[in-house]
């Protein structure tokens, strides 16, 4: 088993496509192998993740209640 | 009219608002045009809801409702002679960028103000700006992928491009945010406040 095991380079080259669900099955268990023993590739996953939330929340912002009233508006005449 | 499915539909668009309108002003950079994609959203959502086999799946079922109506007509833009005119963001060559390693210098001891908190400290208008700077193709493969959660194949499908390209695309695009989180976090001297940090570990 630890023949096949990633280099920190090869999970830094796999990482994005992991982290975006992209890998195959065995890739992921390897790269997540390698994640619990290496606190370098560790804590760089654990940024990018981070970074990867902050994006995702930025799909969130307050409506404002001009657009909150005439979606309402809207609703209650269907 | 079934007053049970009006109302499923009325608290769910209420409880959802901000979402749509956070996607759609990611996709528009534009409150007017996300206020009215919104609408445009809603009104497309009623008329199809009885088609909503699953319930369960109605976040998902009306954000891309919202994606699609927004992406067609941009494809559709695109693809008028003036704004083909615009340069293409494709044959630009994009240097990779990674903020990680611009924060982790190797000659500083790592375990001091981890990078992480140069995100946490990262706000939400420098997030809005480094995305609203990004090229459309760039900023709508990141919203289709990082924000809404879609595959690459997915995306691929809805843009009409292979899916070498999304993963192109994708690339480039985290590369140019990052570079601008770096440049806007320089900016409010949020990095150096870091990296003296660190420094005073050494």
């Amino acid at each position: 088993m630890s023949k096949s095991a990633l280099t920190c380079e090869e999970v830094l080259k796999h990482l994005v496509a992991y982290l975006d669900h992209e890998s195959d099955a065995h890739t992921a268990a390897e790269i997540e192998r390698h994640l619990e023993r290496c606190r370098g590739c560790y804590s760089r996953a654990e940024f990018e993740r981070q970074l990867k939330a902050r994006v995702r929340a930025a799909g969130s912002r307050a409506a404002p209640e001009r657009l909150r009233a005439r979606i309402k508006k809207l609703v209650d005449e269907f | 009219m079934d007053a049970g499915l009006h109302g499923f539909f009325a608290e769910k668009v209420e409880r959802l608002t901000d979402r749509l309108y956070g996607t759609a002003l990611r996709l528009t950079r534009n409150s007017d045009d996300a206020e009215d994609l919104v609408a445009e959203t809603v009104a497309k959502a009623w008329a199809k809801l009885r088609k909503l086999s699953d319930p369960q799946s109605f976040d998902a079922w009306i954000l891309r409702i919202l994606t699609n109506t927004f992406v067609s007509e941009w494809r559709h833009r695109r693809a008028s002679p003036e704004v083909a005119m615009e340069p293409d963001p494709e044959n630009d060559e994009g240097e990779p960028f990674s903020l990680y390693e611009k924060l982790h210098q190797p000659f500083l001891l790592w375990w001091t103000t981890p990078e992480e908190e140069v995100i946490t400290k990262l706000l939400r208008e420098d997030m809005d700006r480094a995305l609203d700077e990004l090229p459309d193709a760039f900023r709508i493969a990141v919203v289709l992928v990082d924000v809404q959660g879609y595959s690459y194949g997915e995306a691929a499908e809805l843009l009409g491009v292979p899916v070498g390209t999304v993963r192109s695309r994708l690339a480039r695009a985290r590369a140019q945010l990052q570079r601008a989180l770096w440049q806007h976090g320089k900016d409010a001297g949020l990095l150096e406040r870091h990296m003296t940090a660190k420094a005073q570990n050494v």
